[in-house]
């Protein structure tokens, strides 16, 4: 048996870079994503409507886990291998642009009808009326919840441990495997979440509030 | 030589072809049937006020004009265009079609100043000094041009439906539509917006005005048309729609507003 000492602490923190590395791809992944399911969602093209809607309900009503399964294996099925960096990217992009497209579609729906109605009034097409009206006041409602997702996010990226990637959780299972030491090795990984998320979420809550003190 | 076609548009353009031609004009919401068989032509230069009980369609009405709404049967012609559900271009016809609503529906994000030139910028393609010039000129002309800088949270209801016109007129429209403008404002403001609807119609602008302000119809309508039940009940010249309405309806409903009025 390995004694829990410096270097085995130090392995498991280095291992956070790849917990942000990943949450930050699945989050630029999945706000690519999420924008044109919100669009789609809110299109006046029906088919549109539908399938981004199927896509949502998909995504929601299924584990995060079972989706990094299936971003890990379906590829092979078509003999294309993928590795656990990829796989997971690409599974949590997937699922995040499941959410926050409906996160969007909902702040872009709370913009009343009238501002809708003044901009198509005034000759806007689509794109501008959409990037110049709706959207600016679409973000400020959407800020909050778009962080309070992105806290799910980086929790979710301890899942793809399970199909190999090693960040911070995977690396701590590697040095308990080696050291036994679950409790503090996993005390120790758990703040390190908390430290993540946490300003994240004051931060989120801060803005909410401010949101409402301005709404009045 | 001018083809056919040309000379029915040259036509349909000159000063005495209506610059709105509604025939025969239906619309529906599922079985409820808002606007029935309407008829009406407008003039160019013509002021048109538009009464009626709430719910009689009479904002339906202006509403179809710019395509808001669409109607499903019946004719509607503008400037020459004929205007329908998935219209390609329609948003050619609405900007030349300036309208004011109940709830001024400002860009809260944006300064009054910004209201009024994003869409001449956008939608026109006027360079931005220009278009701010034109704005600052138009918000002068609704009496506030020092709160050019202020954003419409920072206005009263008043200045805020003066920035709402002045940005509708800075689109240079040919059809100015106002839907109710003073239906939200607090009593001390009506007549702050009503004196500025009141300039632009005599500086000459085809306007369809819905309201209960019976002193601007009188003021300033060529026509004041009716409605109750979706159908153009009456039309008449105020002048003698006040004074002898032909139509049991209209009285009745006279009756009623002029008697909460206070006249």
């Amino acid at each position: 048996m390995r004694e829990l000492g410096p270097n085995e602490i130090i392995f498991i923190l280095a291992a956070v870079r790849w917990t942000l590395l990943l949450s930050l791809v699945a989050f630029l992944g999945g706000a690519l994503g999420g924008a044109l399911v919100a669009l789609a969602r809110t299109s006046e093209i029906k088919g549109l409507r539908l399938i981004s809607n199927g896509y949502i309900k998909l995504f929601q009503g299924t584990p995060l886990l079972m989706q990094l399964f299936l971003a890990f294996f379906v590829p092979g099925l078509f003999g294309w291998s993928v590795d656990p960096w990829t796989a997971a990217a690409l599974g949590l992009s997937l699922h995040a642009s499941a959410f926050l497209g409906e996160i969007w579609r909902g702040a872009i729906e709370v913009v009343p009808r009238g501002q809708w109605e003044a901009a198509t009034s005034l000759g806007l097409r689509y794109t501008p009326k959409m990037a110049l009206i709706i959207v600016p006041q679409a973000i400020r409602i959407a800020i909050p919840p778009t962080i309070g997702f992105l806290v799910q996010l980086i929790k979710g990226t301890s899942l793809a441990s399970i199909i190999g990637f090693v960040e911070l959780t995977r690396a701590a299972q590697v040095i308990n495997n080696a050291t036994f030491r679950p409790f503090t090795i996993f005390a120790l990984v758990a703040l390190v979440y908390f430290l993540i998320c946490w300003p994240l979420s004051a931060y989120s809550k801060r803005m909410e509030r401010k949101l409402l003190v301005a709404a009045r | 030589m001018a083809s056919e076609a040309t000379a029915t548009k040259t036509a349909a353009r000159s000063d005495e072809a209506p610059i709105i031609q509604m025939r025969k004009v239906d619309k529906f919401y599922g079985d409820f049937h808002v606007l029935r068989n309407i008829d009406l032509s407008v003039t160019r230069g013509e002021r048109i006020v538009i009464c009626g009980p709430s719910g009689s369609g009479k904002s339906t009405l202006i509403r179809c004009l710019n395509q808001l709404e669409e109607h499903q049967s019946g004719e509607i012609v503008i400037d020459g265009t004929t205007v329908h559900a998935g219209l390609r271009g329609i948003e050619d016809v609405r900007r030349e079609i300036g309208m004011v609503f109940q709830s001024f529906n400002l860009f809260p994000h944006l300064t009054a100043l910004e209201n009024c030139t994003l869409a001449p910028m956008k939608v026109r393609g006027i360079p931005r000094a220009e278009a701010e010039a034109a704005a600052r000129v138009m918000l002068e002309r609704v009496h506030i041009p020092e709160q050019a800088m202020k954003f419409p949270i920072q206005l009263s209801g008043g200045q805020q439906q003066r920035v709402a016109i002045a940005r509708s007129l800075c689109m240079n429209p040919k059809i100015m539509l106002f839907d109710e403008p003073t239906s939200a404002l607090d009593p001390e403001m009506v007549s702050e917006v009503l004196d500025v609807m009141v300039e632009l119609a005599e500086s000459g602008m085809t306007m369809l005005v819905v309201t209960h302000e019976m002193g601007f119809a009188r003021k300033v309508a060529d026509r004041v048309i009716f409605m109750d039940a979706g159908e153009i009940v009456e039309v008449a010249p105020p002048e003698q729609f006040f004074r002898a309405p032909e139509n049991e309806r209209t009285r009745k409903f006279l009756g009623q507003i002029l008697h909460t009025a206070g006249h």
